[in-house]
């Protein structure tokens, strides 16, 4: 059974009549032009935008399940996060506990150390540069352990030495029999690390399935409007523009 | 996955820190409540007659017709209890509101509350409506104008965004400002117009017991109402958006908040008039001892803004007799600058 089934899911213009599935153990990226629908998916399936069509959880209907259950369910980090208050790094990765109503210390513990955000807990939120504020935000969604993660471009604003780590951290958190959809740019790391692409075009579902079988030049050309060099036999595979 | 930095030699110095913050915020609490009990207490001692505070105390609750027994059962714990509850309404209604709306210069005042209030307040003091309720008329009115001025709030943001809550609550505040305008300006006779604007400008003085019926009620109420939705506020530090995808209901979570605070700020102002600024200061002061949390100034703020308001109380008390300077006014004249102060370093902060 799949771990979230979507079925015909339509939010007014963005996104249209969209189906996929997403199973334990996967890593699913999610690609397309800005303004494909990427986001507004993500927030559908988490159930932030309303949108008509069928969600599955679990193999319960979506609807049907009380809000902080869901929410423990699945978990969303969105495009654009900030804090309102200088708050203590440790105190926002807790805060990733509320849908469960505690402040369990081995889930925040294992999530400062999964996202490495260990050498600054102490520090304050607005004392961080951006690529260390992303981390942040990655281990607050992460301490709430839900078994499918959504992240929304966790690595536009990180360096290539923690883009890596990020991506590794998401691959490893899918292996633990959690189902992971990542909205991604960088197409040479989703065809690196995702097990199945998702692309989107002007909101509708251009192609679904292996790297191999999304990341032809074709399919690219028509979603970005750009050519496209992809090798994927090279290790680590190359995607560019021409 | 951290970069290869020793972090095992950090590790020690940052759970010392740890424990030293944990500490420091689990101290506070009690500290404020120690120290509200010493204000109190000497707020019961101080005044033109010297009493001693147990005897007078006693003798009053003995039913005993002394001369510190009215002094201290009439005049000092009415007045002392008033401006804790006061304060405490204050102080936790600016943290509220600071959280829900996620800016630092939110006030009672901001939302249109202390108008409504005043306006609501003021129009029974005139025109005599709810005369079968006596005393508490006014009181009921202004639980009604907060309420009033809130709802109309509401209706006008549409939502819980903060901008538009701000502006909402500017234009309502001006709407009731208006028409206070008018109420004055058709005032019966000029006494009743000095009546009403001494009152405006805030004291606790020469209110009976049964002030309290009303202002206590409605500050268990209020602060139940504002404690209950205290995940919501921590939630909310990291926006609507993220508060939602929690599984909170970020609409009804904020209108049980307005509700509170309106039960908090109707009763205060119905009763004592406008104390400015203590909303506003009491969050700001505490912050920094709580970590930042919205969740954990609640309480605090409370505490401190029953102690501002006592201690200035006190102050106002301890002027030379003749001209009294109102409560209102002395709280204004320390809040104003700081007010003015706060906006000059949140403009260098967009700097």
């Amino acid at each position: 059974m799949a771990l979230i089934a979507i079925d015909n899911l339509t939010v007014d213009q963005r996104v249209k009549a969209v189906s996929l599935e997403l199973h334990r153990g996967e890593l699913l990226g999610l690609i397309g032009a800005n303004g494909a629908g990427k986001s507004t998916l993500l927030n559908a399936i988490t159930g932030l935008v309303p949108a008509t069509g069928n969600i599955t959880i679990d193999g319960r209907t979506a609807a049907s399940i009380p809000p902080h259950e869901r929410a423990r369910i699945v978990g969303i980090q969105p495009q654009a996060v900030s804090s309102a208050w200088s708050l203590k790094v440790s105190d926002i990765v807790a805060l990733g506990r509320l849908p469960w109503g505690d402040e369990d210390e081995t889930a925040i513990e294992r999530a400062i150390e999964r996202a490495g955000v260990s050498e600054f807990r102490m520090r304050n939120i607005d004392h961080l540069s951006g690529g260390e504020r992303a981390r942040v935000w990655l281990a607050r969604v992460l301490a709430g352990e839900p078994q499918a993660l959504l992240v929304d471009e966790p690595i536009a604003s990180l360096d290539i030495h923690y883009q890596l780590a990020v991506m590794e951290v998401l691959k490893n958190y899918s292996r633990e029999a959690k189902g992971v959809i990542v909205a991604i740019h960088d197409l040479s790391l989703a065809a690196r690390f995702c097990d199945r692409l998702c692309l989107l075009h002007h909101g509708e579902l251009l192609a679904i399935g292996t790297p191999a079988e999304v990341l032809t030049e074709p399919l690219l050309a028509t979603a970005y409007g750009v050519p496209v060099d992809i090798d994927l036999s090279r290790n680590p595979p190359v995607v560019l523009p021409k | 996955m951290p970069r290869p930095v020793d972090v095992a030699a950090d590790r020690t110095t940052t759970a010392a820190k740890q424990i030293v913050t944990q500490r420091m915020e689990r101290a506070l609490t009690p500290l404020l409540i120690c120290l509200l009990m010493v204000v109190a207490w000497l707020s019961l001692g101080f005044g033109s007659t010297a009493i001693g505070v147990i005897d007078g105390l006693r003798d009053w609750l003995s039913g005993e017709q002394t001369q510190a027994a009215l002094i201290i059962g009439e005049i000092r714990l009415p007045r002392t209890l008033l401006a804790l509850c006061v304060g405490a309404a204050l102080g936790l209604s600016g943290a509220a509101l600071q959280g829900l709306l996620r800016n630092p210069l939110a006030e009672p005042g901001l939302v249109g509350a202390s108008q409504g209030a005043a306006l609501g307040a003021a129009t029974v003091f005139y025109y005599g409506v709810f005369a079968g309720l006596g005393t508490l008329a006014t009181a009921v009115a202004g639980l009604l104008g907060a309420g009033a001025a809130l709802l109309f709030m509401l209706l006008l943001a549409g939502s819980g965004r903060p901008a538009l809550v701000i502006m909402a609550g500017l234009a309502i505040s001006t709407v009731a400002g208006a028409a206070l305008a008018v109420v004055l300006n058709f005032a019966p006779n000029p006494y009743a117009m000095q009546e009403l604007v001494f009152w405006l400008m805030g004291s606790v003085s020469n209110r009976g017991l049964d002030s309290l019926a009303i202002l206590f009620p409605a500050l268990i109420i209020g602060s139940a109402l504002i404690l209950m939705q205290r995940r919501l506020l921590a939630a909310l530090s990291l926006g609507e958006q993220v508060a939602e995808s929690m599984g909170f209901s970020v609409k009804k979570g904020s209108r049980i908040i307005v509700l509170g605070t309106a039960c908090l700020v109707g009763s205060s102002v119905s009763v004592a008039g406008a104390i400015g600024f203590v909303g506003l200061l009491v969050p700001h002061m505490l912050r920094p001892f709580v970590g930042h949390r919205p969740d954990r100034l609640l309480i605090p703020a409370a505490l401190l803004g029953a102690i501002l308001v006592c201690v200035a109380d006190i102050a106002v008390r301890g002027m030379p007799p003749g001209r009294e300077l109102k409560l209102g006014v002395l709280t204004s004249l320390i809040g104003a600058p700081f007010f003015v102060w706060l906006v000059w370093k949140e403009r260098k902060r967009w700097l």
